[in-house]
């Protein structure tokens, strides 16, 4: 045990620095460079979880942070370890996901030599991390494992990036040796997030939100991050407005709540899109207007007034300008309109919703997510995840990939709990969906955790099954193998005149069952749709062991409703079995009514 | 391009913390959301736990609201100041080496003299003069200076601090809002 003033070196206060940061999990890699930091390993308390690449450590390290909503925590070498973690720490960045990396860096006399295994980790990471240092001095590893967790964790989260050279941990190194402190202080002139919006930009959302007639919470990933699922059900209810939950929102509102819309966006279902583009007030709430939301920007919500909750003050008027801007932590942010909202007369103070609520139950009822459910001899991918959430316990947490499964995962999976719904939204990364679950089943080990993944993905990290039977995480893989990398077949059917470049993966190579057996796994395959069942079934009954289930799915399903890159929500493609009924109401106009009513009364 | 203290570029000083690679995530974050800098300065305070740049950028590439915002996500920015030309005294410094022979070199040296500015080397046939004024003047003196034909020249970028007694607005980290 090592007290405050006691002689250390620089390793060990590297390890215990984490142990004070509150550690318990970290996934890594060791290396040259990072040798030293590995050996006080053996004696910490902290589990360290060995992966097979770099990259798998980085997405454990969100899936675990998605999942507990603690930072995840990797370690890695220099060099090609630090070029590894790229890719998790663009994805960390984009989704706002709390993470401290570590990586190792050749001795400070090597740096800017092109010595072995060095390359400028906090030049290349510079603008995929929250903040990122290079430290120079043993004495100062305490401080920034402290200041990178506090960055990692407070305000909009991200990755931040620990650079250390490996001569300030060489026990060996007489410079490598300081009085241990862990610092109570830190010095950061320059961060001090804002959390409390400021009363009168409340006051000002509220007014918007009492008079809307048709108004929408827009609900994206920062409800999540601040905890703040249960305010949000409160102001829904409270003011009886619908709720979307994008991609990165998912479970952040029962989506068996009568308020809940679903997903909007490019793959959303029509409720969600169209509620958007005929809403009168959109309450943007920790969503950025993200393109794959929006489409065509200046289409979005053509007739909607803005209320933009963001703690990120550059997220407001980055893509859309709001009418109301609101600067602050999600959770606060709702409690105090809700505060507000009592003040000023309660739910009886809130403009009626009946006909609104009507209006898009008559679209939810017309125009529902679907597929052919008749289709005979083929097994539906959306079939597949109805079983699946069906036959799982309620509380399963789901990892996805990136690409059509990703999105029928989204779709047909019914989230009624926050934290249950971990993917890759702003990076889109190929791969996530293994070593994500590891984490997340890391992190939350008595719960069912299945990755939904493609062929494609799974090929790029399937080999982190390894690290899931050697280091007893039993996760479970639901395989949707279409044996082609679906998501770009089907753009290049839709959009390329059906010319198949480069997409079709086989059937036959690898052999996902046996691929997975030799890593350990219990390994199924399911063609029929009559064995579903009863093969999930057995998957969820194994939990000493991963499961792998091949499900050799249709392979030239596609994705709807679709609206095409850079298009109007208004033209939002449906199911091929609505379409011409949609076309028909379009024709009719029947669908814009109420908007155009609306402008016309803004207009007098 | 742009020249300091034309209508479609503003000054912001940016306060931030002293520290290695400072300078390198300022022009890497301009670089990425594709904002342009017309001039960038770059010293230390009388903190010298702070440094100050002076950034000169162009309005037309981004809101300048949007820029000051995203330079406010480093975690090394402390403050930045917006000023705007009444508000502010705003210095440049221009060094030129001009084609001055025998038969122009008189009327080089006059427009010197002129601007206030000085002789710093001469050769036969050449003249490396410098002068200090407004952005506004150094743009004048340089495009007077181009009729005789300019070898090289350097401009400093703006230096810029607000006027004693005139508050301006300056966004501190912590804060929505700016305070005066």
């Amino acid at each position: 045990m090592t007290t405050p003033g006691q002689r250390i070196d620089g390793a060990s206060a590297l390890i215990k620095s984490l142990e004070a940061a509150d550690v318990e999990v970290m996934f890594g890699y060791p290396g040259g460079a990072i040798l030293p930091a590995y050996d006080p390993i053996l004696d910490s308390g902290i589990r360290h979880v060995l992966v097979r690449h770099e990259q798998a450590a980085g997405h454990a390290a969100e899936g675990y942070a998605h999942a507990t909503g603690k930072p995840g925590v990797v370690v890695v070498t220099s060099g090609p370890a630090a070029t590894n973690v790229v890719t998790p720490l663009a994805d960390a960045m984009l989704d706002s996901v709390p993470m401290v990396c570590i990586t190792g860096q050749v001795a400070l006399p090597a740096i800017g030599t092109d010595a072995f295994q060095e390359c400028d980790t906090t030049g290349i990471t510079r603008s995929i991390t929250k903040h990122n240092t290079l430290v120079t001095r043993a004495e100062d590893i305490p401080m920034a494992i402290a200041e990178a967790f506090h960055i990692a964790t407070t305000g909009r989260p991200g990755p931040v990036l620990v650079d250390v050279p490996k001569d300030i941990v060489s026990p060996a190194n007489p410079d490598a040796w300081f009085d241990w402190y862990w610092p109570t202080e830190l010095n950061l002139p320059g961060y001090q997030p804002d959390m409390t919006p400021s009363a009168s930009s409340i006051a000002d959302a509220v007014e918007l939100i009492r008079s809307a007639e048709r108004p929408v919470l827009y609900v994206g990933g920062g409800v999540l991050k601040a905890r703040g699922a249960e305010a949000l059900l409160a102001l829904a209810e409270r003011t009886n407005t619908p709720v979307v939950t994008t991609l990165m929102a998912r479970g952040a509102f029962p989506d068996s709540h009568e308020l809940c819309l679903g997903m909007p966006g490019m793959h959303g279902n029509y409720t969600a899109i169209t509620a958007i583009q005929q809403a009168d007030l959109l309450i943007a709430m920790g969503s950025r207007f993200d393109d794959r939301v929006t489409g065509k920007v200046g289409a979005f919500a053509p007739g909607a007034k803005i209320v933009h909750v963001d703690i990120d003050p550059a997220e407001h008027g980055k893509v859309r300008r709001p009418d109301v801007s609101v600067v602050g932590d999600c959770r606060i942010a709702m409690e105090q309109m809700l505060t507000r909202l009592a003040e000023v007369g309660g739910a009886e103070a809130v403009a009626d919703h009946t006909a609104w609520r009507s209006t898009l139950s008559g679209w939810q009822e017309k125009y529902p997510l679907t597929y052919d459910r008749e289709a005979t001899g083929e097994l539906k991918p959306q079939y597949v995840l109805e079983r699946l959430a069906e036959l799982s316990p309620d509380d399963t947490i789901v990892t996805s990939g990136v690409g059509q499964h990703q999105m029928w995962a989204s779709q047909y999976w019914q989230f009624d709990h926050p934290y249950t719904w971990i993917n890759s939204g702003g990076l889109g990364t190929m791969g996530f969906s293994v070593p994500a679950a590891l984490g997340a089943k890391m992190g939350m080990p008595d719960r069912t955790v299945w990755a939904v993944d493609g062929d494609g993905n799974f090929q790029m990290t399937g080999q982190e099954m390894i690290t899931a039977t050697v280091e007893n995480i039993p996760i479970k893989v639901a395989l949707l193998n279409n044996s082609y990398l679906g998501m770009v077949r089907q753009w290049q059917e839709l959009f390329y005149d059906r010319r198949y470049s480069e997409v079709s993966f086989g059937r036959d190579f690898p052999d996902y069952v046996k691929w997975s057996e030799s890593m350990g796994a219990v390994a199924f395959r399911v063609e029929d749709p009559d064995e579903v069942d009863d093969v999930i079934a057995q998957a969820n009954e194994i939990n000493d062991r991963p499961v792998v289930v091949d499900f050799r799915i249709a392979e030239e399903e596609n994705v709807y409703p679709m609206v095409p890159a850079g298009g109007s929500n208004d033209d939002v493609i449906v199911d091929p079995s609505q379409q011409s009924m949609l076309d028909a109401d379009r024709a009719a106009g029947a669908l814009g009514a109420d908007r155009r009513a609306a402008s016309k009364e803004s207009q007098r | 391009m742009n020249r300091p203290g034309t209508m479609s570029s503003h000054t912001i000083a940016v306060l931030v913390e002293n520290k290695a690679g400072v300078l390198a995530r300022v022009a890497d974050l301009f670089a990425r959301r594709g904002y342009n800098i017309v001039s960038l300065n770059v010293a230390p305070t009388t903190d010298p736990t702070m440094s100050r740049f002076t950034i000169v950028v162009d309005a037309e590439s981004a809101p300048i609201e949007q820029i000051v915002k995203q330079l406010f996500k480093l975690i090394n920015v402390v403050e930045i100041a917006q000023l705007g030309p009444p508000d502010v005294v705003e210095r440049e410094l221009i060094l030129a080496t001009v084609e001055a022979p025998q038969e122009s070199r008189s009327q080089v040296l006059e427009l010197v003299d002129i601007f206030k500015g000085r002789i710093l080397a001469v050769s036969t046939g050449k003249l490396t003069v410098s002068m200090e004024g407004t952005p506004d003047k150094v743009n004048d003196f340089e495009a007077l200076l181009s009729d005789y034909g300019i070898v090289e020249v350097q401009r400093s970028g703006v230096m810029a601090l607000p006027k004693v007694g005139r508050p301006v607005p300056r966004l501190r980290a912590g804060s929505a809002e700016p305070t005066v």
